[in-house]
């Protein structure tokens, strides 16, 4: 049913990134969605802000739970969503695709990331739990 | 649908607009006498006056009682039915404690009243220190914070203090993620930045995760204890020690104390600070129905930075002190929300120590009776010991089309609040009963009915239907909240 894109890289807490050379683009996955529900509030960061991989960037509220947006890789952001956070819950249709959250600029190759396969492996793991 | 028909009714409820679009010009609820002094302009006397008059609702006596009264009809409350909202604790509060807090002798006490004449009042509070000191075996108690997350604060405010005082600044604080939610919030108002404990397969913290983290920048592990699966942190003790080793402090959120009263102290296992939160353990009253109020215990380490004034005996005198130099000062205004020590302390003294012992192993019979009736309908993800609340999730419900919300939802057409939802977090789509020891078994027995009905008729798409106000859309509530009148005009 869920699609994950062959050239997107996860993380075990349910973001993306797409890499083109030292430029990165971070949205977060159709399961993740799935598991919060009726998305109510996003709070992104300002351009310009730095990030470690794994820092938390920002947080994605619903009705059920907030949650914590994690940096699949270091970098600066240069550009945010700014039509999402005004209607977030858009993000339900097309997340991996025009539904994105940041755009950063990558600081050295991203590293310890899933591939779509190891991530579809990944969810169905943790849908049994 | 059996139970639903047989335990509830339709009944014709009262619709009631805002009071604004009721208001008829000239209507007035109270007789003013007439003017008898020079009428003031008062534009003249105050450099900011309103430019347009408030439109306030205009509306006589009768229709202020009636708009209320009708909307109370659509609420609920502990005093209709159970109220099994887990880590809230909602239980009944005796109206023995209401009747004597608001008595005129009580209520109208003034905190700039002389000392000499207060020594009654200052006994009430004398006593229940010395009660919370007992009932958490720690030697020093602090009943000035206002709520329990002012308790939290207040409790690493010490914290800080005791390292500054040692010369140092340490800047992390340890969570559970089965802590309260408040227990990470409290920690980051205070200036501390937050490392999260996952917690093992059985609910509890493992030292060795413990070790993993801890380092001379840990100031205290923040959790509380019993956790919020309903379990008692059998490590604590380990864990305790650990902490001390590096001279970090261990940090009890007492939000479960109602599980432990009378069985297990916190100055025994080493805490060094806990917070109660006296409308959960000590029945005053709860959200709405505020103030609050939570007063800290803390250990020997923690006693020189305990807020001031303090209580002190001399003599037969019960006197304030405030000439302790390394305190953190003042918490809050005068001396606490006083009117819940009067409760807290009847409370206490109504039912002594055995009674308080008798009040946790009721609140943890009836979270176990809870277990035994629904462990074979709902999935218990967590097989540990159960205290005063049990986790459900709902697993065994995915191959029909109900879900944690749909079944919280339902409960309501059974006329009972549903329980806690979503949390905590560690589990996936929680369902968290805590039925309180204040339920009878045929109460709760009524809640174990709904519950499996309500599993067997998996067709609850738009609960709640038998409501006063249905379904509620909360995406748009949470996004387009108004909380003010709009006029059309």
């Amino acid at each position: 049913m869920n699609n994950y894109p062959k050239e997107l890289h996860y993380t075990k807490e349910h973001e993306w990134i797409r890499v083109d050379g030292t430029d990165g683009v971070v949205g977060i996955t159709s399961f993740a969605i799935e598991q919060l529900g009726d998305v109510v509030h996003l709070e992104l960061p300002k351009v310009g802000s730095k990030f470690k991989a794994g820092e938390s960037f920002g947080t994605i509220e619903s009705t059920k739970t907030v949650s914590d947006l994690y940096m699949p890789a270091a970098g600066t952001v240069t550009e945010v969503n700014t039509s999402l956070t005004q209607a977030p819950e858009d993000i339900a249709q097309d997340p991996h695709g025009k539904n994105w959250l940041i755009k950063v600029s990558l600081e050295g190759t991203p590293g310890n990331l899933m591939t779509s396969d190891q991530y579809m492996k990944y969810i169905a793991e943790e849908a049994n739990h | 649908m059996d139970f639903l028909k047989k335990s509830t009714g339709h009944a014709v409820v009262l619709e009631e607009p805002p009071s604004f679009e009721n208001s008829r010009p000239g209507a007035v609820g109270t007789d003013l006498p007439s003017l008898d002094v020079p009428r003031i302009d008062p534009q003249k006397i105050y450099k900011k006056t309103r430019s347009k008059k408030a439109r306030l609702p205009e509306l006589s006596e009768p229709e202020v009682m009636r708009h209320f009264t009708r909307m109370s009809t659509w609420n609920y409350a502990i005093d209709l039915g159970i109220y099994p909202l887990g880590s809230c604790t909602m239980k009944y509060n005796p109206r023995l404690n209401e009747e004597i807090a608001r008595s005129g002798e009580l209520s109208e006490a003034h905190p700039y009243d002389p000392i000499a004449w207060s020594q009654g009042h200052l006994r009430v509070m004398w006593e229940l220190t010395e009660d919370l000191k007992g009932v958490t075996g720690m030697p020093g108690v602090s009943l000035q914070p206002a709520a329990g997350a002012h308790g939290e604060l207040t409790g690493l405010m010490l914290v800080a203090a005791y390292h500054k005082a040692k010369g140092r600044q340490r800047k992390t604080i340890l969570t559970a993620d089965t802590a309260h939610g408040t227990n990470p919030a409290s920690a980051a108002l205070a200036g501390f930045q937050i490392v999260q404990i996952a917690t093992g397969e059985d609910g509890v913290i493992h030292p060795e995760a413990l070790a993993a983290v801890l380092n001379d920048d840990i100031a205290a592990l923040m959790t509380t204890n019993p956790n919020t699966l309903g379990i008692f942190e059998k490590n604590i003790q380990t864990i305790a020690d650990m902490l001390h080793e590096r001279d970090a402090l261990l940090y009890i959120d007492g939000a479960n104390l109602n599980a432990v009263l009378g069985l297990s102290r916190p100055g025994d296992f080493g805490a060094d600070v806990i917070q109660f939160n006296l409308h959960k353990t000590f029945s005053t009253p709860h959200g709405g129905g505020g103030p609050g109020s939570g007063p800290i215990a803390v250990s020997e380490r923690l006693v020189p930075f305990l807020p001031i004034p303090r209580l002190e005996k001399k003599g037969e005198q019960i006197v304030l002190v405030d000439d302790t130099p390394q305190s953190i000062g003042r918490v809050k205004a005068f001396y606490g929300n006083y009117g819940m020590f009067i409760r807290a302390w009847c409370y206490i003294r109504a039912l002594g120590g055995e009674g308080l012992r008798a009040v946790s192993e009721n609140a943890i019979l009836n979270a176990n009776y809870m277990r035994s009736q629904l462990k074979d309908v709902l999935n218990l993800p967590i097989n540990a010991p159960t205290l005063h609340e049990v986790v459900f999730n709902d697993r065994n419900q995915r191959e029909t089309n109900l879900d944690t919300t749909k079944i919280a939802k339902r409960l309501i057409d059974y006329g009972m609040h549903p329980m806690t939802v979503h949390f905590p977090l560690c589990v996936k789509s929680a369902i968290m009963i805590e039925p309180t020891e204040t339920e009878s078994r045929s109460e709760m027995d009524r809640f174990v009915n709904a519950v499996k009905e309500i599993l067997s008729t998996p067709n609850v798409e738009q609960a709640p239907t038998r409501v006063f106000r249905e379904r509620v859309d909360e995406t748009k509530a949470a996004r387009e909240l108004r909380l003010t009148y709009r006029f059309k005009d």
